[in-house]
Protein backbone atom coordinates (compact mmCIF):
# COMPACT_ATOMS: atom_id res chain seq x y z
CA UNK A 1 0.00 0.00 0.00
CA UNK A 2 3.00 2.30 -0.24
CA UNK A 3 3.21 2.52 -3.99
CA UNK A 4 1.00 4.74 -6.12
CA UNK A 5 0.48 4.08 -9.81
CA UNK A 6 0.56 6.65 -12.63
CA UNK A 7 -1.94 6.87 -15.49
CA UNK A 8 -3.06 9.31 -18.20
CA UNK A 9 -6.33 11.17 -17.76
CA UNK A 10 -8.73 10.54 -20.64
CA UNK A 11 -11.66 12.60 -19.44
CA UNK A 12 -12.91 14.35 -16.34
CA UNK A 13 -16.47 14.35 -15.04
CA UNK A 14 -16.73 16.44 -11.90
CA UNK A 15 -14.62 14.66 -9.28
CA UNK A 16 -14.28 11.46 -11.26
CA UNK A 17 -11.70 10.95 -13.98
CA UNK A 18 -11.41 8.20 -16.53
CA UNK A 19 -7.75 7.27 -16.56
CA UNK A 20 -5.81 5.15 -19.00
CA UNK A 21 -3.49 2.64 -17.35
CA UNK A 22 -1.48 0.87 -19.99
CA UNK A 23 -4.45 0.69 -22.32
CA UNK A 24 -7.07 -0.13 -19.69
CA UNK A 25 -9.55 2.59 -18.74
CA UNK A 26 -10.42 2.92 -15.07
CA UNK A 27 -12.21 5.45 -12.91
CA UNK A 28 -10.24 7.50 -10.42
CA UNK A 29 -11.60 9.88 -7.80
CA UNK A 30 -10.21 13.41 -7.86
CA UNK A 31 -11.33 14.50 -4.36
CA UNK A 32 -7.85 14.77 -2.94
CA UNK A 33 -5.59 15.48 -5.92
CA UNK A 34 -3.26 18.41 -5.32
CA UNK A 35 -4.02 20.39 -8.48
CA UNK A 36 -6.81 20.71 -11.04
CA UNK A 37 -6.64 17.88 -13.54
CA UNK A 38 -7.56 17.89 -17.23
CA UNK A 39 -7.59 15.35 -20.03
CA UNK A 40 -4.03 14.55 -21.10
CA UNK A 41 -2.55 15.05 -17.63
CA UNK A 42 -0.84 12.25 -15.77
CA UNK A 43 -1.90 11.49 -12.20
CA UNK A 44 -0.52 9.27 -9.47
CA UNK A 45 -3.22 7.01 -8.05
CA UNK A 46 -3.54 5.27 -4.74
CA UNK A 47 -6.39 2.88 -3.86
CA UNK A 48 -8.69 4.50 -6.39
CA UNK A 49 -7.80 8.12 -5.65
CA UNK A 50 -5.48 10.48 -7.51
CA UNK A 51 -3.02 11.88 -4.96
CA UNK A 52 -0.93 14.01 -7.32
CA UNK A 53 -0.92 15.53 -10.77
CA UNK A 54 2.46 14.61 -12.20
CA UNK A 55 4.19 17.70 -13.66
CA UNK A 56 4.70 17.35 -17.43
CA UNK A 57 8.48 17.44 -17.14
CA UNK A 58 8.43 14.43 -14.83
CA UNK A 59 6.06 12.14 -16.66
CA UNK A 60 8.72 10.23 -18.58
CA UNK A 61 10.88 9.48 -15.57
CA UNK A 62 7.86 8.48 -13.52
CA UNK A 63 6.46 6.11 -16.15
CA UNK A 64 9.78 4.37 -16.76
CA UNK A 65 9.81 2.36 -13.54
CA UNK A 66 6.28 1.12 -14.06
CA UNK A 67 6.81 0.31 -17.72
CA UNK A 68 9.64 -1.97 -16.74
CA UNK A 69 7.77 -3.47 -13.82
CA UNK A 70 4.71 -4.43 -15.79
CA UNK A 71 6.56 -5.47 -18.95
CA UNK A 72 9.27 -7.59 -17.42
CA UNK A 73 8.01 -8.76 -14.08
CA UNK A 74 6.91 -12.28 -13.39
CA UNK A 75 3.49 -12.91 -11.86
CA UNK A 76 5.14 -13.67 -8.53
CA UNK A 77 6.97 -10.36 -8.35
CA UNK A 78 5.71 -8.56 -5.25
CA UNK A 79 6.34 -5.03 -6.48
CA UNK A 80 4.52 -5.77 -9.75
CA UNK A 81 1.75 -7.51 -7.80
CA UNK A 82 1.20 -4.40 -5.71
CA UNK A 83 1.07 -2.28 -8.85
CA UNK A 84 -1.52 -4.65 -10.32
CA UNK A 85 -3.71 -4.52 -7.22
CA UNK A 86 -3.50 -0.73 -7.28
CA UNK A 87 -4.83 -0.94 -10.83
CA UNK A 88 -7.67 -3.17 -9.69
CA UNK A 89 -8.47 -0.60 -7.00
CA UNK A 90 -9.55 1.73 -9.77
CA UNK A 91 -11.90 -0.78 -11.29
CA UNK A 92 -14.88 0.21 -9.22
CA UNK A 93 -13.92 3.54 -7.75
CA UNK A 94 -17.39 5.03 -8.21
CA UNK A 95 -18.99 5.56 -4.82
CA UNK A 96 -21.65 7.86 -3.46
CA UNK A 97 -20.25 11.28 -3.00
CA UNK A 98 -21.37 14.81 -2.47
CA UNK A 99 -17.89 16.14 -2.03
CA UNK A 100 -16.67 18.20 -4.93
CA UNK A 101 -13.24 19.46 -5.64
CA UNK A 102 -12.81 22.78 -3.95
CA UNK A 103 -15.18 22.14 -1.05
CA UNK A 104 -12.20 22.49 1.26
CA UNK A 105 -11.51 26.03 2.23
CA UNK B 1 11.03 3.06 -23.39
CA UNK B 2 10.39 -0.50 -22.39
CA UNK B 3 13.33 -2.68 -23.23
CA UNK B 4 12.77 -6.23 -22.14
CA UNK B 5 15.22 -8.88 -21.25
CA UNK B 6 17.45 -7.11 -18.78
CA UNK B 7 17.38 -8.59 -15.35
CA UNK B 8 17.98 -5.56 -13.23
CA UNK B 9 16.60 -2.07 -13.30
CA UNK B 10 20.04 -0.58 -13.07
CA UNK B 11 21.15 -2.21 -16.30
CA UNK B 12 17.84 -1.41 -17.85
CA UNK B 13 17.71 2.24 -16.91
CA UNK B 14 21.24 3.41 -16.70
CA UNK B 15 23.93 0.98 -15.70
CA UNK B 16 26.57 3.70 -15.61
CA UNK B 17 24.68 5.89 -13.19
CA UNK B 18 23.75 2.95 -11.02
CA UNK B 19 27.32 1.81 -10.64
CA UNK B 20 28.53 5.36 -10.14
CA UNK B 21 26.01 5.78 -7.35
CA UNK B 22 26.96 2.47 -5.77
CA UNK B 23 30.59 3.60 -5.84
CA UNK B 24 29.73 6.98 -4.39
CA UNK B 25 27.89 5.22 -1.59
CA UNK B 26 30.89 3.00 -0.91
CA UNK B 27 33.16 6.06 -0.87
CA UNK B 28 30.85 7.92 1.49
CA UNK B 29 30.85 5.01 3.91
CA UNK B 30 34.65 4.59 3.64
CA UNK B 31 35.28 8.29 4.19
CA UNK B 32 33.08 8.30 7.25
CA UNK B 33 35.71 6.15 8.94
CA UNK B 34 32.90 4.42 10.76
CA UNK B 35 32.79 0.76 11.70
CA UNK B 36 29.11 0.55 10.96
CA UNK B 37 26.33 2.84 9.85
CA UNK B 38 22.74 1.75 10.30
CA UNK B 39 19.82 3.38 8.55
CA UNK B 40 16.17 2.45 8.47
CA UNK B 41 13.51 2.74 5.82
CA UNK B 42 9.85 2.67 6.75
CA UNK B 43 8.19 1.46 3.58
CA UNK B 44 7.28 -1.99 2.29
CA UNK B 45 7.76 -0.87 -1.29
CA UNK B 46 11.33 0.18 -0.49
CA UNK B 47 12.06 -3.28 0.87
CA UNK B 48 10.48 -4.85 -2.20
CA UNK B 49 12.66 -2.72 -4.46
CA UNK B 50 15.82 -3.42 -2.44
CA UNK B 51 15.16 -7.18 -2.56
CA UNK B 52 13.91 -7.27 -6.13
CA UNK B 53 16.95 -5.52 -7.57
CA UNK B 54 19.41 -7.21 -5.24
CA UNK B 55 20.53 -3.83 -3.92
CA UNK B 56 21.88 -5.26 -0.68
CA UNK B 57 24.62 -6.84 -2.77
CA UNK B 58 25.65 -3.34 -3.85
CA UNK B 59 25.54 -1.79 -0.39
CA UNK B 60 28.92 -1.46 1.31
CA UNK B 61 29.42 -4.06 4.02
CA UNK B 62 29.56 -1.49 6.77
CA UNK B 63 26.20 0.01 5.77
CA UNK B 64 23.22 -1.69 7.30
CA UNK B 65 19.82 -0.89 5.79
CA UNK B 66 16.94 -2.24 7.81
CA UNK B 67 13.21 -2.19 7.29
CA UNK B 68 11.30 -0.59 10.10
CA UNK B 69 7.56 -0.55 10.75
CA UNK B 70 6.72 0.23 7.13
CA UNK B 71 4.29 -2.58 6.44
CA UNK B 72 0.79 -1.36 7.25
CA UNK B 73 -0.55 -4.89 7.51
CA UNK B 74 2.21 -6.03 9.87
CA UNK B 75 1.70 -3.26 12.40
CA UNK B 76 -2.09 -3.57 12.56
CA UNK B 77 -2.48 -4.60 16.16
CA UNK B 78 -3.83 -7.97 17.27
CA UNK B 79 -6.59 -6.11 19.16
CA UNK B 80 -7.68 -4.41 15.96
CA UNK B 81 -7.85 -7.71 14.07
CA UNK B 82 -9.78 -9.12 17.03
CA UNK B 83 -12.30 -6.28 16.75
CA UNK B 84 -12.86 -7.02 13.05
CA UNK B 85 -13.16 -10.73 13.77
CA UNK B 86 -15.64 -10.02 16.60
CA UNK B 87 -17.81 -8.01 14.20
CA UNK B 88 -17.67 -10.67 11.52
CA UNK B 89 -18.63 -13.39 14.02
CA UNK B 90 -21.62 -11.30 15.11
CA UNK B 91 -22.92 -11.62 11.57
CA UNK B 92 -21.91 -8.17 10.35
CA UNK B 93 -20.55 -7.95 6.81
CA UNK B 94 -16.88 -6.98 7.04
CA UNK B 95 -14.89 -5.75 4.05
CA UNK B 96 -11.17 -5.09 4.01
CA UNK B 97 -8.04 -4.99 1.86
CA UNK B 98 -6.90 -8.42 0.66
CA UNK B 99 -3.68 -8.55 2.66
CA UNK B 100 -5.60 -8.27 5.93
CA UNK B 101 -7.57 -11.49 5.56
CA UNK B 102 -4.94 -13.86 6.84
CA UNK B 103 -3.39 -11.68 9.50
CA UNK B 104 -3.76 -13.56 12.77
CA UNK B 105 -5.67 -12.02 15.65
CA UNK B 106 -5.37 -13.42 19.14
CA UNK B 107 -8.13 -15.93 18.39
CA UNK B 108 -8.30 -16.19 14.62
CA UNK B 109 -7.88 -14.29 11.37
CA UNK B 110 -10.70 -12.88 9.26
CA UNK B 111 -10.06 -15.74 6.85
CA UNK B 112 -10.69 -18.21 9.69
CA UNK B 113 -13.92 -16.41 10.56
CA UNK B 114 -14.94 -16.58 6.90
CA UNK B 115 -14.31 -20.31 6.87
CA UNK B 116 -16.62 -20.55 9.89
CA UNK B 117 -19.31 -18.88 7.81
CA UNK B 118 -18.83 -15.20 8.62
CA UNK B 119 -19.53 -12.68 5.87
CA UNK B 120 -16.06 -11.33 5.04
CA UNK B 121 -15.14 -9.79 1.71
CA UNK B 122 -12.14 -8.20 0.02
CA UNK B 123 -12.11 -4.84 -1.72
CA UNK B 124 -9.34 -2.99 -3.51
CA UNK B 125 -10.63 0.44 -2.60
CA UNK B 126 -12.63 2.03 0.20
CA UNK B 127 -14.83 3.54 -2.50
CA UNK B 128 -15.73 0.02 -3.58
CA UNK B 129 -16.69 -0.82 0.02
CA UNK B 130 -18.93 2.26 0.22
CA UNK B 131 -20.56 1.29 -3.08
CA UNK B 132 -21.41 -2.12 -1.58
CA UNK B 133 -23.03 -0.37 1.38
CA UNK B 134 -25.24 1.62 -0.99
CA UNK B 135 -26.45 -1.58 -2.58
CA UNK B 136 -27.11 -3.27 0.77
CA UNK B 137 -29.86 -2.91 3.38
CA UNK B 138 -27.68 -4.37 6.12
CA UNK B 139 -24.74 -2.46 7.56
CA UNK B 140 -21.34 -2.94 5.95
CA UNK B 141 -18.20 -2.43 8.02
CA UNK B 142 -14.99 -1.48 6.27
CA UNK B 143 -11.96 -2.59 8.28
CA UNK B 144 -9.75 0.34 7.30
CA UNK B 145 -6.02 -0.30 7.52
CA UNK B 146 -2.95 1.41 6.15
CA UNK B 147 -0.93 4.55 6.60
CA UNK B 148 -1.76 8.16 5.79
CA UNK B 149 -1.87 7.55 2.03
CA UNK B 150 -4.69 5.05 2.50
CA UNK B 151 -6.37 6.92 5.36
CA UNK B 152 -6.81 9.91 3.06
CA UNK B 153 -8.91 7.75 0.74
CA UNK B 154 -11.09 6.61 3.67
CA UNK B 155 -11.48 10.24 4.73
CA UNK B 156 -12.46 11.34 1.23
CA UNK B 157 -15.18 8.71 1.06
CA UNK B 158 -16.61 9.77 4.44
CA UNK B 159 -16.55 13.44 3.44
CA UNK B 160 -18.72 12.35 0.54
CA UNK B 161 -21.40 11.34 3.07
CA UNK B 162 -22.07 7.72 2.20
CA UNK B 163 -25.25 6.13 3.62
CA UNK B 164 -25.26 5.51 7.37
CA UNK B 165 -25.10 1.75 6.79
CA UNK B 166 -21.47 2.25 5.80
CA UNK B 167 -19.35 1.90 8.93
CA UNK B 168 -15.61 2.24 9.36
CA UNK B 169 -13.50 0.27 11.80
CA UNK B 170 -10.38 2.40 11.64
CA UNK B 171 -7.02 0.79 12.21
CA UNK B 172 -5.26 3.49 10.20
CA UNK B 173 -1.79 4.44 11.36
CA UNK B 174 0.29 7.59 11.02
CA UNK B 175 4.00 7.08 10.29
CA UNK B 176 5.84 10.17 11.60
CA UNK B 177 5.25 9.41 15.31
CA UNK B 178 6.57 5.85 15.05
CA UNK B 179 9.86 7.14 13.66
CA UNK B 180 10.32 8.94 16.97
CA UNK B 181 9.64 5.76 18.89
CA UNK B 182 12.14 3.76 16.84
CA UNK B 183 14.76 6.51 17.03
CA UNK B 184 14.53 6.62 20.82
CA UNK B 185 14.29 2.88 21.46
CA UNK B 186 16.95 1.78 23.92
CA UNK B 187 19.72 0.07 21.97
CA UNK B 188 18.53 1.51 18.67
CA UNK B 189 21.39 1.74 16.17
CA UNK B 190 19.34 3.70 13.67
CA UNK B 191 21.19 6.87 12.69
CA UNK B 192 19.08 8.03 9.79
CA UNK B 193 15.84 7.37 7.97
CA UNK B 194 14.74 6.88 4.39
CA UNK B 195 11.22 8.25 4.22
CA UNK B 196 8.66 6.74 1.86
CA UNK B 197 8.14 8.76 -1.29
CA UNK B 198 4.42 8.39 -1.79
CA UNK B 199 3.44 8.95 1.84
CA UNK B 200 5.55 12.13 1.66
CA UNK B 201 3.61 13.08 -1.47
CA UNK B 202 0.72 13.61 0.92
CA UNK B 203 2.49 14.96 4.02
CA UNK B 204 5.27 16.91 2.26
CA UNK B 205 8.90 16.61 3.27
CA UNK B 206 8.76 19.65 5.55
CA UNK B 207 6.97 17.51 8.12
CA UNK B 208 10.25 15.77 8.97
CA UNK B 209 12.11 18.96 9.95
CA UNK B 210 10.85 18.91 13.53
CA UNK B 211 11.77 15.24 13.85
CA UNK B 212 15.30 15.94 12.61
CA UNK B 213 15.72 18.88 14.98
CA UNK B 214 14.45 16.93 17.96
CA UNK B 215 16.12 13.58 17.41
CA UNK B 216 19.25 14.59 15.51
CA UNK B 217 18.69 11.93 12.84
CA UNK B 218 18.73 12.95 9.17
CA UNK B 219 15.87 12.01 6.85
CA UNK B 220 16.08 11.47 3.09
CA UNK B 221 12.84 11.15 1.13
CA UNK B 222 13.30 8.47 -1.53
CA UNK B 223 11.50 7.09 -4.56
CA UNK B 224 11.23 3.46 -5.57
CA UNK B 225 13.77 2.95 -8.32
CA UNK B 226 17.16 1.48 -7.53
CA UNK B 227 18.77 4.77 -8.48
CA UNK B 228 16.42 6.71 -6.19
CA UNK B 229 17.27 4.48 -3.26
CA UNK B 230 21.03 4.51 -3.87
CA UNK B 231 21.04 8.29 -4.26
CA UNK B 232 19.06 8.78 -1.06
CA UNK B 233 21.38 6.45 0.86
CA UNK B 234 24.40 8.43 -0.36
CA UNK B 235 22.95 11.66 0.96
CA UNK B 236 21.95 10.04 4.21
CA UNK B 237 25.42 8.58 4.84
CA UNK B 238 27.03 11.93 4.05
CA UNK B 239 24.82 13.69 6.57
CA UNK B 240 25.49 11.05 9.21
CA UNK B 241 29.25 11.18 8.64
CA UNK B 242 29.33 14.97 8.94
CA UNK B 243 26.90 14.98 11.84
CA UNK B 244 24.80 17.47 9.91
CA UNK B 245 21.27 16.11 10.17
CA UNK B 246 18.75 17.66 7.80
CA UNK B 247 15.77 16.64 5.73
CA UNK B 248 16.72 16.05 2.11
CA UNK B 249 14.23 15.44 -0.66
CA UNK B 250 15.78 13.01 -3.13
CA UNK B 251 12.42 12.45 -4.83
CA UNK B 252 11.57 15.96 -6.07
CA UNK B 253 9.74 14.59 -9.10
CA UNK B 254 6.98 13.53 -6.70
CA UNK B 255 7.40 15.23 -3.33
CA UNK B 256 7.22 18.91 -2.41
CA UNK B 257 7.95 20.66 0.86
CA UNK B 258 4.34 21.29 1.73
CA UNK B 259 2.89 18.14 0.17
CA UNK B 260 -0.71 17.75 -0.90
CA UNK B 261 -2.60 20.33 1.18
CA UNK B 262 -6.00 19.24 -0.05
CA UNK B 263 -5.31 15.65 1.04
CA UNK B 264 -3.97 16.80 4.42
CA UNK B 265 -7.10 18.84 5.07
CA UNK B 266 -9.28 15.90 4.08
CA UNK B 267 -7.33 13.59 6.38
CA UNK B 268 -7.44 15.82 9.46
CA UNK B 269 -11.02 16.86 8.97
CA UNK B 270 -12.14 13.25 9.38
CA UNK B 271 -9.42 11.73 11.57
CA UNK B 272 -7.66 12.63 14.78
CA UNK B 273 -4.36 11.18 15.92
CA UNK B 274 -4.42 9.23 19.14
CA UNK B 275 -2.07 6.88 20.94
CA UNK B 276 -2.34 3.15 20.38
CA UNK B 277 -0.53 -0.12 19.97
CA UNK B 278 1.40 -1.05 16.87
CA UNK B 279 1.80 -4.80 16.64
CA UNK B 280 5.19 -5.85 17.87
CA UNK B 281 6.47 -2.29 18.25
CA UNK B 282 5.03 -0.36 21.16
CA UNK B 283 2.33 2.01 22.20
CA UNK B 284 2.85 4.88 19.78
CA UNK B 285 1.63 8.28 20.96
CA UNK B 286 -0.38 9.86 18.12
CA UNK B 287 0.31 6.82 15.96
CA UNK B 288 -3.31 5.74 15.46
CA UNK B 289 -5.89 7.53 13.34
CA UNK B 290 -9.43 7.39 14.69
CA UNK B 291 -12.63 9.04 13.45
CA UNK B 292 -13.44 12.43 14.92
CA UNK B 293 -16.64 12.83 16.91
CA UNK B 294 -18.24 14.65 13.99
CA UNK B 295 -18.02 11.41 12.02
CA UNK B 296 -19.19 9.18 14.89
CA UNK B 297 -22.17 8.07 12.80
CA UNK B 298 -19.73 6.17 10.58
CA UNK B 299 -17.66 4.79 13.45
CA UNK B 300 -18.21 1.04 13.83
CA UNK B 301 -16.90 1.25 17.40
CA UNK B 302 -19.86 3.48 18.28
CA UNK B 303 -22.49 1.15 16.87
CA UNK B 304 -21.26 -2.36 17.52
CA UNK B 305 -19.72 -4.31 20.32
CA UNK B 306 -16.21 -4.80 19.00
CA UNK B 307 -14.79 -6.37 22.12
CA UNK B 308 -13.04 -9.57 21.24
CA UNK B 309 -14.57 -13.00 21.50
CA UNK B 310 -12.91 -14.99 24.20
CA UNK B 311 -12.48 -18.47 22.78
CA UNK B 312 -8.81 -19.24 23.22
CA UNK B 313 -6.59 -20.10 20.28
CA UNK B 314 -4.97 -23.49 20.31
CA UNK B 315 -1.97 -23.88 22.54
CA UNK B 316 0.18 -24.96 19.59
CA UNK B 317 -0.67 -21.84 17.60
CA UNK B 318 0.08 -19.67 20.62
CA UNK B 319 3.44 -21.32 21.17
CA UNK B 320 4.45 -20.66 17.57
CA UNK B 321 3.18 -17.07 17.68
CA UNK B 322 5.23 -16.52 20.84
CA UNK B 323 8.39 -17.29 18.86
CA UNK B 324 7.55 -14.85 16.03
CA UNK B 325 10.14 -12.07 15.82
CA UNK B 326 8.19 -9.60 13.67
CA UNK B 327 8.44 -6.96 16.38
CA UNK B 328 12.23 -7.27 16.62
CA UNK B 329 12.49 -7.21 12.85
CA UNK B 330 10.40 -4.05 12.54
CA UNK B 331 12.42 -2.40 15.30
CA UNK B 332 15.63 -3.21 13.46
CA UNK B 333 16.93 -5.59 16.12
CA UNK B 334 16.64 -8.78 14.07
CA UNK B 335 16.25 -9.91 10.46
CA UNK B 336 14.03 -12.73 9.19
CA UNK B 337 17.16 -14.89 9.10
CA UNK B 338 17.29 -14.60 12.89
CA UNK B 339 13.87 -16.20 13.23
CA UNK B 340 14.04 -19.96 13.66
CA UNK B 341 10.58 -20.32 12.11
CA UNK B 342 11.44 -18.46 8.89
CA UNK B 343 10.59 -20.68 5.90
CA UNK B 344 10.17 -23.64 8.22
CA UNK B 345 7.07 -23.45 10.38
CA UNK B 346 6.34 -20.01 8.92
CA UNK B 347 5.67 -19.76 5.17
CA UNK B 348 3.38 -17.60 2.99
CA UNK B 349 0.98 -20.57 2.83
CA UNK B 350 0.92 -20.99 6.61
CA UNK B 351 2.07 -17.67 8.09
CA UNK B 352 2.78 -17.51 11.81
CA UNK B 353 3.29 -13.74 11.93
CA UNK B 354 1.91 -10.80 9.97
CA UNK B 355 5.33 -10.09 8.44
CA UNK B 356 4.95 -13.30 6.40
CA UNK B 357 1.39 -12.46 5.28
CA UNK B 358 1.67 -9.14 3.54
CA UNK B 359 3.44 -8.46 0.25
CA UNK B 360 5.02 -5.59 2.18
CA UNK B 361 6.18 -7.65 5.13
CA UNK B 362 9.92 -8.17 5.47
CA UNK B 363 9.64 -11.94 5.94
CA UNK B 364 7.38 -12.35 2.92
CA UNK B 365 9.68 -10.19 0.78
CA UNK B 366 12.81 -12.06 1.84
CA UNK B 367 11.08 -15.38 1.24
CA UNK B 368 9.89 -14.30 -2.21
CA UNK B 369 13.23 -12.99 -3.44
CA UNK B 370 15.37 -15.60 -1.75
CA UNK B 371 17.12 -13.15 0.57
CA UNK B 372 18.79 -15.16 3.29
CA UNK B 373 20.65 -12.62 5.35
CA UNK B 374 21.24 -8.91 5.71
CA UNK B 375 24.03 -7.29 3.78
CA UNK B 376 27.53 -8.09 4.82
CA UNK B 377 27.14 -11.73 3.96
CA UNK B 378 24.46 -11.19 1.36
CA UNK B 379 26.82 -11.89 -1.51
CA UNK B 380 26.10 -15.58 -1.14
CA UNK B 381 22.42 -15.56 -1.94
CA UNK B 382 20.82 -18.93 -1.56
CA UNK B 383 23.01 -19.94 1.36
CA UNK B 384 21.63 -19.33 4.81
CA UNK B 385 24.51 -19.16 7.25
CA UNK B 386 22.42 -17.89 10.12
CA UNK B 387 19.52 -20.30 9.99
CA UNK B 388 20.20 -23.31 12.17
S1 LIG C 1 9.41 -15.70 9.79
FE1 LIG C 1 7.27 -15.81 10.51
S2 LIG C 1 7.43 -16.26 12.69
FE2 LIG C 1 9.46 -15.53 12.03
S3 LIG C 1 9.41 -13.33 12.39
FE3 LIG C 1 8.75 -13.62 10.30
S4 LIG C 1 6.50 -13.71 10.41
FE4 LIG C 1 7.27 -14.03 12.51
Amino acid sequence: MCLGVPGRVVSVDDNLATVDFWGVHREVRLDIVDEPVAAGDYVLNHVGFAIRRIPDAEVTATMALYDELLAAAAEADLLAQDVRSELRANRRARAPTKAKRGTLE
Amino acid sequence: MTVGGESTMIEFRDAGRGHALAQALRRAVDESGRERITVMHVCGSHEQAIARYGLRDLFPERLEVIMGPGCPVCITDTDEVDEAVALARQGVRVLTYGDMLRVPGSVMSLADAKREGADVGVVYSVAEAAAQAVASDAPVVFFATGFETTAVATAAVLLGEPPAGFQVLSAHKYIPPVMEIVAEMPGSRVEGFLAAGHAATITGWGIFDDFVAEHGRPVAVAGFEPLDILAALCRLVEMIARAEPRTINVYPRCVTREGNRCAQQTLWRVFRATGGLWRGIAHVPNGNLRLRGTYARYDAREHFDTSAASSPSTAAARALAGRCRCGDIMSGIATPADCALFERECTPEAPVGACMVSSEGTCRIWQQYGVRSGNGDAAVLGVCPRIP
